[in-house]
């Protein structure tokens, strides 16, 4: 545990990523494997279920760092994150633990699940006790799974290829599945992570999809394209679809579902399984995951149901999905990863011909002469329901993440909607904005200018704005807050800003009527009057 | 009667007819310390404590109408019985203790209850009523003891000159830098101060109290060799600068009891955070508070609510006061 806390608190100290990677390498190296496994699947994004819920959690601390609840509710709003709030408040203790990282976990902490508050009170101030306070709020984040520590899954990567002489695709590939929770770390899973390759590996794979290759923005204007791309005729054009990323794969005569976030998702799309018979074995399929009903549906619609834990007909029958195919995998249990774009496009679209079923559909490919045709076609992105063009270099291979050595996608995203509105409540932030008023909700009035109108509140966006800009509204948020409601202040409205975002949708649950999508501050209008801001027609009419 | 009240210009004694560091030009003023905050230009007289006049004079104006008293010496001022009492934050920094008609009342400015030997440790006085700070009134600020912070310091220095890397460490000019150098251990490498922290280590020196020697870093030129063995001393506002430009490869530091959380530390961007304050910690001011056997505490700049609150909750009567202290950068939040 003690390797790992200093590990965590290395990696913790810089924004290197040279010297994370170092500090990586070095841990590994000298970590028995059972305990790597672990570091692996935290450092990656997993997270086991909640161990000890958060309302426990915070009660038992302050129980025992023996200070009122108010007084700790301060200090957390202050500090920002929880385990570090409990890490400094809990009395100081000398690290006598001496268990390894899989040992607390497998032993100590993954046996608190479902354990009565009694039992709680009793064993968690006794495990505590054993840890210094960068260990113990590394144990804490284990418990509560908010491990954010700036490290990308792509470093976790290199660091395992570079350690064990590997090129760092092959690891990238090993590690797809590695944090689903059906997995559970192991000494022998790590130690086939960082194996030498072997000519059966491929035979082996089960389930397992591959790493989704990521687009990257394009924000010119298209008046550069020429220069900037080439001619049109080199890309495959297709819609930037609003749904969920998805890969399927076809194997051994078994189907499974990978969302983006590598996790297994087959059985929340019971209308996909008819393609276990469509598709032949050794097929994967990257698309896109989206309501289809006639034509593609809003996000929103998806959205319901993804959260569900049990699908009922009601929501099959209005919420029902369909695959937008755009890209091959794997043909014939082969690897088709190094054939290029549009080798790779036209087997799928045999291979959709032969499958024949309405839920699994070829993304469109559009086409233009020339890149003012596309920019125009674009146009009708919103009343299409997608959120742009994506645009893949016919010649490319199938990258790992976000890279652009083997291929290059682009996504050409229509510009957000936006609106002016006014900073009415703000809240302090968490992580490195711990203690700065960076979370905001903004408002727009609800009648035209000169009428008796008000600030009605419509969304909460906290980025955007550089850290100068954020000291600056921290300090007028300071000098302006009229009242506080727990952490939440709300201030004389003052500070107007340009907010975008991607969609808009009618909301019962919001009062003003309306939920917006990804909202962000494009700018601080400086310039702007609380007076100037837009009022709720102009989100409205938005709507059409 | 209350001894001092809030004016807009500053803490004020209704009956001895001055202020205690104000924050406008006023007649009288009564300084705790030479920090920015509550030092300013402008007054027409000023009370100090006798160690603070070098920094006092070299701060405001070697002409200003200054005059001092050694720490429990004591004057009458239209009836008001005033003493300077060490409050261990900087050197020259002092408690003011005012007496009229029985009743006691001590303005403790800016204070740290751990002895540091470059300034008179902090002194608990009696009084019924106890003005205190509260920069840092958190149950989740806890120091550690100092001497652990400046063998984190040597590590770090050694470590970077193992590494052929020179050692930046970013700290507040006044009393923080002296407080350093006095404490780390000076056979490690040469020390290298800013601009801004050379002229302070000379109004040390000429206290008394032992700070190494130290260059002048504007006197040594960029790629000397001398750089990668060298701790350099600068104000955090140097960070970022130009004049960084000069060290070529090094690793950064800052010393602050902000430090003592992660996200102020991200922010800053530095490569280590030492976790080391002039201020008290909570136990720090629990004990100086307690300390007074003040029944009324008046709770100024920092967590004013959350100490009023807690200090009301153990049956005194806390109340808070409002004040334009702490926006020098010694106390703002990093």
């Amino acid at each position: 545990m003690k390797a790992f806390a200093e590990l965590y608190a290395n990696l913790d100290a810089t924004t290197s990523s040279n010297a994370k990677l170092a500090a990586l390498q070095a841990y590994f190296l000298q970590a028995p494997p059972e305990d790597a496994a672990w570091a692996v699947y935290f450092l990656s994004g997993g997270r086991p279920r909640q161990l000890v819920p958060t309302r426990l959690l915070r009660d038992m601390a302050t129980e025992a760092c023996g200070i009122e609840p108010w007084l700790f509710e301060e200090s957390y709003q202050s500090v920002g994150d929880l385990a570090e709030t409990i890490s400094l408040l809990l009395p100081e203790s000398t690290y006598t633990s001496e268990d390894g990282l899989a040992v607390w976990l497998e032993e100590k902490l993954l046996p608190l699940r479902g354990l009565s508050p009694q039992d709680l009170a009793e064993r968690l101030p006794a495990l505590w006790a054993q840890l210094d306070q960068p260990s113990l709020m590394v144990c804490i984040k284990l418990i509560t799974g908010s491990f954010r520590v700036g490290v990308s899954k792509l470093l976790v990567t290199r660091a395992l290829a570079a350690m064990a002489g590997l090129d760092s695709k092959r690891v990238a590939q090993r590690l797809v599945g590695y944090t689903d929770l059906s997995n559970r770390p192991t000494a022998e899973g790590y130690l086939k992570l960082i194996a030498a390759e072997s000519c059966d590996e491929h035979a082996q794979r089960g389930g397992q999809p591959y790493p989704f290759f990521l687009a990257h923005g394009l924000s010119q204007p298209a008046e550069q394209f020429n220069a900037l791309l080439g001619a049109p005729a080199d890309w495959q054009v297709e819609w930037k679809w609003d749904g969920i990323r998805a890969q399927l794969v076809k194997r051994e005569g078994r189907l499974w579902i990978w969302s983006r976030g590598e996790e297994l998702v087959t059985d929340r799309f019971p209308e996909l399984h008819s393609l276990l018979h469509g598709l032949p074995d050794g097929t994967v399929i990257d698309g896109e995951i989206v309501v289809w009903k006639e034509s593609v549906q809003p996000f929103a619609l998806l959205q319901q149901r993804i959260g569900r834990k049990t699908l009922s007909k009601k929501i099959l029958d209005d919420a029902p999905v369909a695959v937008l195919a755009y890209d091959l995998l794997e043909h014939q249990g082969e690897d088709w990863r190094n054939h290029i774009q549009a080798e790779r496009r036209a087997q799928l679209e045999r291979i959709i011909a032969q499958c024949n079923q309405p839920v699994l559909r070829p993304s469109p490919v559009l086409t233009g002469a020339t890149w003012a045709d596309l920019a125009e076609q674009r146009e009708a992105s919103r009343e299409l329901g997608v959120e742009g063009m994506m645009l893949k270099d016919r010649k490319g291979l199938y990258g790992v993440g976000r890279t652009k050595d083997m291929g290059l996608w682009w996504k050409w995203k229509v510009d957000p909607f936006s609106v002016d509105a006014v900073l009415i409540y703000a809240q302090r932030g968490h992580g490195r904005r711990a203690s700065l008023y960076s979370d905001y909700t903004f408002a727009v009035w609800d009648g035209p200018p000169g009428s008796e109108r008000t600030l009605v509140p419509f969304a909460k966006a906290y980025s955007g704005l550089t850290d100068e800009e954020m000291r600056k509204v921290d300090a007028i948020v300071r000098k302006t807050t009229v009242e506080k409601f727990g952490p939440v202040s709300s201030v004389t409205p003052s500070m107007v800003f340009e907010l975008g975002f991607e969609g808009i949708a009618l909301s019962k649950r919001h009062k003003s009527g309306i939920a917006v999508r990804f909202p962000r501050m494009l700018r601080w209008r400086q310039d702007k009057s609380v007076d100037d801001a837009d009022n709720l027609a102009t989100l409205q009419d938005l709507l059409t | 009667m209350d001894l001092v009240i809030a004016r807009p210009e500053g803490l004020y004694c209704p009956a001895g007819d001055f202020y205690i560091d104000p924050w406008r030009p006023v007649e009288r003023s009564v300084i705790t310390h030479a920090h920015g905050d509550h030092a300013r230009t402008g007054n027409q007289h000023y009370l100090a404590a006798a160690p603070g006049e070098g920094i006092l004079r070299s701060r405001l104006g070697q002409d200003i109408n200054l005059q001092t008293l050694a720490y429990g010496e004591q004057v009458v001022h239209h009836g008001v019985k005033l003493s300077f009492h060490p409050a261990g934050h900087v050197l020259g920094s002092a408690q003011v203790r005012l007496e009229y008609q029985g009743e006691v009342w001590v303005a403790s400015g800016d204070y740290k209850v751990e002895p540091d030997g470059t300034c008179a440790p902090f002194e608990p006085v009696r009084c019924h009523t106890f003005i205190t700070e509260s920069t840092f009134g958190l149950p989740i600020y806890r120091w550690q003891p100092q001497a652990q912070i400046f063998a984190g310091i040597n590590d770090w220095w050694q470590g970077n000159i193992a590494a052929g890397k020179a050692s930046v460490l970013f700290c507040y000019s006044f009393g923080k830098a002296q407080r350093i150098l006095h404490g780390i251990d000076a056979s490690i490498g040469p020390i290298l101060s800013h601009g801004a922290v050379e002229p302070l280590n000379r109004v040390y020196r000429e206290a008394g109290i032992y700070i190494p020697e130290t260059l002048y870093a504007g006197d040594v030129q960029k790629n000397d060799p001398l750089l990668r063995q060298a701790l350099i001393i600068a104000p955090p506002s140097a960070g970022g600068s130009t004049w960084m430009r000069r060290f070529g490869d090094y690793s950064d530091a800052f010393a602050s009891g902000w430090m003592r959380l992660r996200g102020t530390r991200r922010r800053r961007g530095v490569d280590r955070g030492f976790v080391l304050s002039d201020h008290a910690d909570w136990p720090g001011l629990l004990w100086a508070i307690e300390q007074t056997g003040a029944e009324r505490v008046m709770v100024t700049h920092g967590s004013v609510g959350v100490l009023v609150r807690h200090l009301r909750e153990k049956g005194l009567d806390a109340q808070g006061f409002t004040t334009e202290y702490g926006d020098d950068e010694e106390e703002a939040t990093a």
